[in-house]
């Protein structure tokens, strides 16, 4: 790293820097430092409690860290304004959590933060991107649990995002349903050329998709490898 | 029927207020044997309240026959008591006494203001102080109404809010649908107690003129004018309240404070 501040290693698009957060006296995330490279998946495996989803928080700024840093394209994501963060790290949660209105609106809302409006063909590609060619003027109220979380993926598509932060994707979702998000996931991070960190309990889901593997207790990372190598140690 | 035990006015008020008070205290002893303990709360309730209004009165009398610029800072008090008592409805929301303080002040001190200037109000301290602390009671009332709606939708809506402020949203913008509806349920007391003024209630002040001697017509206007005034004070306060808490629950950095719980997951 250089004085400035730059991290000088071109792949990398993001990396934690003794990123810890500590709430009370509860440390959710105690001094992870990890790089993420362009266009790869990353799990983030553990049992319930040891820090997935907070650790995952911290990546787009929803929560501050205590101590620690991000760099975005080796730039300190403090120096950053957050929307622009948010816009270029992205999320898609365990539930949804769509907006009351149509798909189409869910779809447009990213951009129209910034004054965008997004053209009807582009909702209809992202719409088909994910599987749901002709849902655009679908009231959300009115979708599966499978059909929401996709429409979640296109919204979060909408902002262009460079990195994508998947958190427990599938997990509300039945069998079926969780295989074709699955898919998409692998789709979409081709199509988009996107990094994924993806918090997952599942560890066959994680040895489907990943990359590599981070395996979280108690807030610290306790191994991360290449997915085959952390799965079968 | 105390009027025949209690010939002077000191034992007739006192043996009133012991009768009274005696009403609560049957509720809170019902509301026991359903397993509600109101007892402790209803006591300590009633001893404050009685010794705040006696103190409160006693004072008044001595305000009344002072000079007119003491109305101001009366007032004035009254807005950053009514502040603080406010807070207790959002008591975790930062920054709720500032907000409800500048809301009640805006709401309720520019009605009085206006009023006083166009003489609706008149500007003897026996009404101003009268009619003054009527709208900032009222305006402290909707502005707890408000915070209290905000905070439970706020609290009930998190993953909504954080969905939105990661899509890129401005803070204000992603709580906007909370403050609305926290403005909207405010109002709901004033917009009734305007809606039935006079079929199902005759609201104090009406029933005080009367009592005292005014002519019925009069009376009836002047509760009509108190009560528009009423509502006017509640809602600037409630649409400044609500504008203003948006700014607060977020830090800085845009994050989300008010949560329900950690994401440890």
């Amino acid at each position: 790293m250089t004085s400035s501040g730059q991290i000088s290693q071109s792949d990398i698009i993001l990396a934690t820097e003794h990123l810890s957060r500590v709430v009370g006296a509860v440390t959710l995330v105690n001094d992870i430092s990890v790089e993420l490279h362009k266009k790869e998946l990353v799990a983030v495996v553990g049992p319930s409690g040891s820090g997935k989803s907070s650790f995952l928080r911290l990546l787009n700024r929803l929560d501050e860290p205590t101590s620690g840093t991000v760099y975005f394209e080796g730039v300190d994501y403090r120096q950053i304004p957050p929307r622009e963060l948010r816009r270029r790290v992205g999320i898609v949660t365990q539930r949804p959590f769509l907006f009351p209105g149509s798909v189409a609106e869910n779809i447009a809302f990213g951009p129209r933060q910034r004054g965008k409006d997004l053209p009807v063909e582009e909702i209809g590609r992202l719409l088909l991107q994910v599987g749901l060619p002709g849902f655009s003027d679908r009231n959300v109220a009115n979708l599966s649990g499978g059909e929401a979380q996709r429409v979640s993926l296109a919204r979060a598509l909408a902002n262009s995002p460079a990195v994508l932060l998947l958190d427990e994707p599938t997990s509300a979702l039945d069998q079926e349903a969780k295989l074709e998000i699955e898919l998409l996931i692998e789709k979409v991070m081709r199509q988009s050329q996107l990094t994924c960190v993806l918090v997952t309990h599942d560890v066959e889901q994680a040895a489907r998709l990943a990359d590599r593997v981070m395996i979280l207790e108690a807030g610290r990372i306790v191994r991360v490898g290449r997915a085959e190598e952390v799965l079968h140690a | 029927m105390l009027n025949a035990f209690f010939k002077g006015p000191l034992q007739l008020g006192l043996a009133q207020a012991a009768v009274a008070a005696m009403g609560a205290l049957m509720v809170a002893l019902l509301a026991r044997r359903r397993g509600i303990h109101l007892e402790t709360d209803t006591m300590v309730a009633l001893l404050r309240g009685a010794v705040q209004i006696v103190a409160v009165g006693s004072i008044l009398v001595i305000l009344l026959r002072g000079p007119r610029w003491t109305s101001g800072l009366l007032l004035a008090a009254m807005i950053l008591a009514a502040g603080a008592t406010s807070r207790k409805r959002a008591r975790d929301v930062p920054g709720a006494f500032k907000v409800s303080t500048y809301a009640i002040a805006c709401g309720a001190g520019s009605v009085i203001a206006i009023m006083t200037w166009l003489g609706v109000i008149d500007t003897a301290i026996t009404t101003l102080i009268p009619v003054g602390s009527m709208l900032i009671a009222n305006a402290m009332n909707t502005n707890g109404l408000a915070l209290n709606r905000f905070r439970a939708d706020v609290l009930a809506h998190t993953g909504e809010i954080e969905a939105a402020l990661a899509l890129g949203a401005a803070p204000r913008q992603s709580v906007a649908p909370y403050s609305q509806s926290s403005f909207e349920a405010s109002l709901i007391p004033a917009i009734d107690s305007l809606r039935s003024l006079g079929i199902v209630w005759i609201p104090g002040l009406m029933a005080g003129m009367l009592l005292s001697g005014a002519r019925p017509f009069y009376a009836a206007i002047y509760q009509f004018v108190v009560l528009a005034m009423m509502f006017a004070a509640s809602g600037l306060t409630s649409l400044v309240s609500t504008i203003l808490i948006r700014s607060y629950v977020f830090t800085p950095a845009e994050q989300l404070i008010i949560r329900p719980g950690l994401a440890i997951g």
